[in-house]
């Protein structure tokens, strides 16, 4: 006891004579102590994590289908069959053989037509439900009615009517995510509160201001929701949509790679489809908290 | 004779399916040109109804709002409404909400610049000119509710609006607030009209003071003059006589007559 107590004293008593000294260093070290090293800590404990879950996944994994008789492939068998497919996603070796990038973009671009004109009519078709009453009584039935049916069942009608694989896909892409648009974007409407629009009316605002200064930011929030879930929505289905029409994109590339059984490929694709949805999610997000950053705060 | 603004034997009866509730009966108040008017009652008596009916917001069921002889049933810029709950836009900066009521109000008539100066004008009115930059939520209640009197003031409206403006400020922002609201009245000569159900308030403020008793079917009580001369200053007043009786008048009013002068018959 006596012995630490003495160490202690002494172990106090020298920094306080170059106090000085000590003064002169703070500058660099607080950079890399105050900064850099939280960051770092605080980047770790959120990446970690899934890192370390991913690696249990991936073992077990390797354990369950490692037998001879295994009907997956495990791990290391993707990474073997399947290395040109991970390791490079923009080589083009003939008109076929290309890397996953192409594909998902070509999926991605029919996605954005499609949702682009979902996300157009959508909020169109929201206003109108969300501002007029009989609007509402007419059309909510009908569309909570029509955002039952699966995508895939709207396939063979717009098949036949476009007669032509490219814009039924991006149709179906539009009617899966387009009513998730309208319904929050009816709600977002309705919900303005009657100050706003007291505000409108003693300033006296014609239908096009109130439109674009009240109505749109002020549901920009109900909105924003509704996009999210339809984003999610139309990159489900492009995939669904893509394995009947063919063509390019990714969801044709796992058919294929099923009827050639190359099962390694299919797994790597839905990696792919995983990672692209996410992205597409946290874009959207992104965006709305850039846009809605006004009215969050009320 | 006709008042400025003249509420003429204005009735409010809601409707909903069968049921009839009739919330306000033979009003009629005139309010002078530069006059401050307000209108006192318990919560519930129907003086926002009032207000509403005034600006424009609700309709009348029976008689009529006159402003220059001229009937009034829709709103507009004429009479601007400071909102109980400020009522400014999130997404808009201090500024940007000012200026949206100034762009439209004056964009035919005045140039960007000057809509520009009118805007920053109105804001340093309230003191608020260095937040202008400032989104609502990041401003203080009090902060807000004078931003939301700037963005009326800004419209020169003919008669001025305040639907409760101090209701939800607490003590000594809302004397603040007043001392601000009597310095611009004094300053500009505004015709206003508002609502409050606070006593001192109301006889700080006012020219004359509009009692309503309770509801359904509330009336007009009393109206009392307050011949307080201006600029008033608070701490004065505090002992002063006139003011003291004019309190006392209104208290006794909404604490012992309150009542519809039918039930006050009957008992």
């Amino acid at each position: 006891m006596n012995v630490t107590v003495l160490k202690a004293e002494t172990a106090r008593a020298v920094p306080l004579t170059p106090a000085a000294v000590v003064r002169f260093q703070p500058p660099k070290p607080n950079l890399l102590t105050a900064r850099i090293l939280p960051a770092l800590s605080m980047a770790a404990a959120r990446v970690l994590p899934p890192l370390i879950m991913l690696a249990l996944i991936l073992v077990v994994w390797e354990l369950l289908c490692s037998k001879p008789t295994a009907t997956l492939p495990a791990p290391t068998k993707i990474w073997k069959e399947a290395y040109d497919l991970i390791v490079d996603p923009f080589f083009v070796a003939g008109p076929q053989d290309i890397g996953l990038g192409w594909r998902v973009l070509t999926s991605l671009q029919r996605v954005a037509i499609g949702y682009g004109f979902a996300g157009i009519i959508g909020i169109a078709l929201g206003t109108i439900i969300g501002q007029s009453v009989w609007a509402m009584r007419g059309l909510d039935p009908i569309f909570q009615v029509l955002r039952t049916i699966s995508p895939l069942a709207w396939l063979p009608i717009s098949l036949a009517a476009f007669r032509d694989s490219q814009p039924s896909a991006i149709f179906v892409i539009f009617i899966t995510s387009v009513w998730p648009i309208i319904i929050n974007t009816a709600v977002g409407i309705r919900n303005i509160p009657q100050d706003y629009r007291n505000v409108a009316l003693v300033l006296r605002l014609n239908h096009f201001e109130f439109f674009t200064k009240i109505m749109i930011p002020a549901a920009a929030p109900y909105i924003f929701t509704g996009l999210r879930i339809g984003i999610g929505l139309s990159w489900l289905a492009i995939v669904a949509a893509e394995m009947l029409t063919g063509g390019v994109g990714i969801g044709f590339f796992i058919w294929d790679a099923w009827n050639s059984s190359r099962l390694s490929d299919i797994v790597v694709a839905l990696a792919y489809i995983g990672g692209i949805g996410f992205v597409l999610d946290r874009i959207v997000a992104m965006v709305a908290t850039v846009v809605t950053r006004g009215t969050a705060a009320n | 004779m006709s008042a400025y603004l003249r509420i003429d034997h204005v009735g409010k009866t809601f409707r909903r399916g069968s049921q009839e509730t009739e919330v306000l009966t033979d009003i009629t108040v005139g309010v002078e040109r530069g006059e401050y008017v307000s209108i006192i009652g318990h919560s519930g008596c129907g003086k926002s109804t009032l207000l509403n009916i005034v600006a424009g917001l609700m309709s009348v069921s029976q008689g009529a709002v006159l402003l220059e002889n001229r009937e009034v049933n829709e709103p507009g810029p004429d009479r601007a409404v400071v909102f109980q709950n400020h009522s400014l836009l999130p997404w808009l900066t201090v500024y940007d909400n000012v200026r949206l009521a100034v762009d439209k109000v004056f964009g035919a008539t005045k140039s960007r610049k000057e809509r520009h100066a009118w805007t920053v004008h109105n804001l340093e009115l309230v003191q608020m000119g260095h937040a202008k930059d400032k989104r609502p939520g990041e401003i203080s209640g009090g902060m807000k509710q004078r931003v939301g009197l700037a963005r009326a003031l800004a419209m020169e409206p003919k008669v001025l609006l305040l639907d409760e403006p101090f209701g939800a400020l607490d003590a000594l922002t809302r004397a603040h607030l007043q001392d601000s609201v009597m310095a611009i009245h004094q300053k500009l000569g505004n015709t206003v009209l508002m609502i409050t159900h606070d006593v001192d308030e109301a006889v700080l403020l006012s020219d004359h003071i509009v009692m309503m008793t309770n509801g359904p079917a509330a009336r007009i009580g009393e109206v009392l003059h307050v011949p307080l001369a201006r600029p008033r200053k608070r701490l004065e007043l505090v002992a002063d006589s006139t003011y003291i009786k004019c309190r006392q008048r209104v208290i006794e009013f909404l604490y012992a007559r309150h009542k519809t002068p039918q039930l006050l018959a009957a008992e």
